[in-house]
């Protein structure tokens, strides 16, 4: 084998383990890419941390959107919580507010955080929330029990295919986090 | 080179000298020796595999649970599909191309033999981990072998840290294997061997070399940020710290996919080496055969959400990968009908190699077209998580995959061994093979239609018939490969002298060297016209 062969060797060698490197990254690349694709286009059904303006597109009379209230606790959370009305009718652009109940079963403080997903994944950018106890962490004293708002109304241009949303809140235990 | 030429006569017998018992294996460099590790081990695997399988059957053989629990039910889909995948398939392929790639271009080894004994010999700590952890408190990974979060995060039974760092190992492993295949075809072919003269063993395998290289680093990434979401406080699938799990099965298929052709690829390399040797006639469409590896490598990369159309995807979305995935349909619908051209006139004989590479083409097609089924979003809603989806994946896994690797052993046994086998008993390994393979999964497909979930212990009654009838097919299907053992056994203990080229075939420069392959072959380069 010549000198010229095993430089070539190596000069691939040095090329695909680059590549592997860049792949390796590129995995790890992909968590904010998801982020920015998701926030964009709304399509896994988040939406936004950010509290929304008040609307000012007035109120479109014509149609009348049905919204759903589910909620789900994570594993090992000892709570109760539940959405105090299950459904409500709201034309887009109305304003609403809901209330939510929550309450500490456990003889111990607890943080709770409630993560919000909306179904159809389509419908979560025009959800818009002007107050949300989702928020901001709720911490909540051994039995203490709290009513929690929300206050939301859906964009004007929600999509005519779209008659029911369902809004979902998941409560996390974050006690261990936050302390940390 | 030249003066190497000279040297070569006189250097070897010396080169012969090799180590001898476990030092030769522990410490060889040499392709041959590192290939017929890769074979044995992959085979070992596979009855291992065979093994859990054959378990997970015989709870499947009745309604109710007979002989194991739930939870261990659970390891054993799990561990069955990592040992096919990483422990059998994978290495099996590279086994051959250690074996036959240098001998196919005309090079005297890979390009970097110490890399080489490396990648094959830290496989076996990556699977005595993963298969260790069976014998601890926690039980072995329970969560399927496509380890979902949370199943593999939040609700895992703490095998988590041993299924990662297996899974680590193994992608090292093929990672090197990968880029020594790559930098061996790209700087040791013989003079003359041109890009588009290779062998199309030699071509899929390089493009599944590239495939590795891309995807592999990716499913280590996941496992990563699956080890330190379960032990260390991140929250990349936990939605509770801002994290999504359906990210996970975005990036874990971006690595999936391309991973599944990574399976079959070299399989559709050794049945197009095999069909024109038993033709009688030149491979049709050589070119078009290349093309068509090349784009459905390329396919593979933007398909990957088919996996997940259940998740709620939006309609353009499903549009998109739905569309994306029956493109693939072409190219390799232009590679069946290539191996059909082939076959078309030809003065067909039908040795071992070629009832094996006609039964894979036959039932590797069936497999696609299930896949095909599986791929319109509408009917997906039905099939997905069925035992339709099983069907398709043992088809195209177990018929295609395995049964290509058995079709390029008993073309390439007799050059390894010096020895032809006993056609007789491998006649038997082959229809006993081919009959209960379809008895085993066939029946799956009507299983699944009618609703029964995969990955459960337990099932209806209306499944009854179809499940024993499934079962008995496994039991069968599985001691057949008992006589496959013995085949090699057999053939390597002895029998009739195999020639230089037993097969008579017109191409392949694996057959100018005599049988058994020397040690050493093509030290000085074959002259190519």
């Amino acid at each position: 084998m010549t000198e010229q062969h095993q430089q070539n060797i190596n000069k691939s060698v040095k090329k695909l383990t680059l590549i592997v490197c860049a792949m390796f990254g590129f995995g790890f690349a992909l968590v904010p890419l998801y982020d920015v694709f998701c926030d964009i286009t709304g399509l896994n059904g988040k939406t936004s941390n950010q509290a929304a303006s008040v609307n000012e597109n007035g109120v479109d009379e014509s149609r009348l959107i049905t919204v759903q209230f589910i909620s789900h606790l994570s594993k090992g959370i000892p709570w109760q919580f539940e959405p105090m009305v299950k459904e409500i009718k709201v034309h887009p652009g109305e304003t609403k507010l809901v209330k939510f109940y929550a309450k500490n079963d456990a003889a111990r403080d607890i943080v709770g955080q409630a993560v919000p997903s909306v179904s159809p994944g389509q419908a979560a950018v025009y959800f818009q929330k002007i107050e949300c106890f989702c928020f901001n962490q709720q911490p909540l004293k051994a039995s203490e029990d709290v009513e929690m708002a929300l206050q939301f109304y859906v964009d004007t241009e929600l999509p005519e295919e779209v008659n029911t949303i369902t809004l979902s809140y998941t409560l996390y235990d974050i006690t261990g986090k936050v302390e940390s | 080179m030249t003066t190497e030429a000279i040297h070569d006569s006189h250097e070897h017998d010396h080169h012969d000298h090799k180590m001898t018992g476990i030092k030769r294996w522990l410490f060889t460099t040499n392709h041959k020796d590192i290939g017929t590790l890769y074979l044995w081990f992959a085979f070992i695997m596979l009855l291992f595999g065979g093994a859990l399988a054959m378990l997970i059957r015989a709870e499947l053989f009745q309604p109710g649970l007979q002989f194991v629990e739930p939870d261990f039910f659970n390891q054993l889909t799990t561990v069955h599909g990592l040992i096919m995948v990483f422990g059998a398939i994978m290495p099996a392929f590279t086994g051959f191309a250690n074996w036959m790639i240098p001998m196919m271009i005309g090079a005297p080894d890979m390009a970097l033999p110490r890399m080489n004994n490396w990648s094959f010999w830290i496989l076996p700590f990556a699977f005595a981990i993963l298969i260790s952890s069976f014998f601890m408190d926690s039980g072995a990974p329970n969560f399927g072998w496509t380890f979902y979060a949370p199943l593999s995060t939040t609700y895992s039974n703490g095998s988590t840290a041993f299924f990662v760092f297996a899974v680590h190992i193994m992608g090292i492993s093929s990672i090197m294997g990968a880029i020594n295949v790559i930098v061996t075809i790209m700087n040791m072919r013989a003079p003359g061997m041109t890009y588009m003269k290779m062998p199309l063993f030699v071509w899929t395998f390089f493009i599944t070399a590239y495939l590795l290289i891309a995807v592999m680093p990716v499913l280590a990434g996941v496992v990563t940020m699956v080890l330190t979401d379960t032990y260390f406080g991140t929250s990349f699938f936990d939605a509770a710290g801002g994290g999504d799990p359906v990210m996970f099965q975005h990036i874990f298929w971006f690595f999936g996919h391309p991973e599944v052709y990574i399976m079959i690829l070299p399989a559709f390399g050794i049945v197009s080496t095999i069909i024109p040797t038993f033709a009688r006639k030149k491979l049709f469409g050589y070119s078009s055969m290349v093309y068509a590896t090349a784009s459905i490598a390329f396919l593979s990369f933007i398909v990957w959400a088919h996996h997940m159309f259940t998740t709620g995807m939006p309609l353009a979305g499903e549009l998109f990968f739905m569309y994306c995935t029956m493109l693939i349909a072409v190219p390799t619908g232009v590679k069946v009908f290539n191996w059909v051209a082939t076959m078309w006139r030809g003065a067909m004989t039908f040795e071992l190699p070629m009832l094996f590479s006609i039964a894979f083409v036959i039932l590797f097609t069936i497999g696609g077209f299930s896949g095909l089924m599986l791929a319109l979003t509408p009917v997906d809603f039905q099939y997905h998580d069925t035992y339709f989806v099983v069907a398709h994946f043992h088809y195209v896994l177990v018929t295609g995959s395995l049964f290509s690797i058995y079709a390029g052993a008993y073309y390439w046994l007799p050059k390894w061994t010096g020895h032809m086998f006993s056609e007789r008993l491998g006649k038997a390994h082959f229809w006993c093979s081919l009959i209960s393979v379809n008895i085993l999964f066939f029946p799956m497909h009507f299983l699944g239609l009618a609703g029964m979930p995969r990955r459960i212990p337990d099932y209806a009654l209306q499944f009854a018939d179809f499940n024993k009838w499934v079962s008995i097919g496994g039991f069968a299907f599985g001691l057949s490969q008992l006589i496959f053992l013995a085949v090699v056994i057999q053939c390597i203990r002895g029998g009739k002298k195999a020639e230089a080229n037993p097969w008579e075939a017109e191409e392949g420069l694996e057959w100018s060297v005599p049988s058994p392959a020397p040690y050493h072959t093509f030290e000085t380069p074959p002259k190519i016209d």
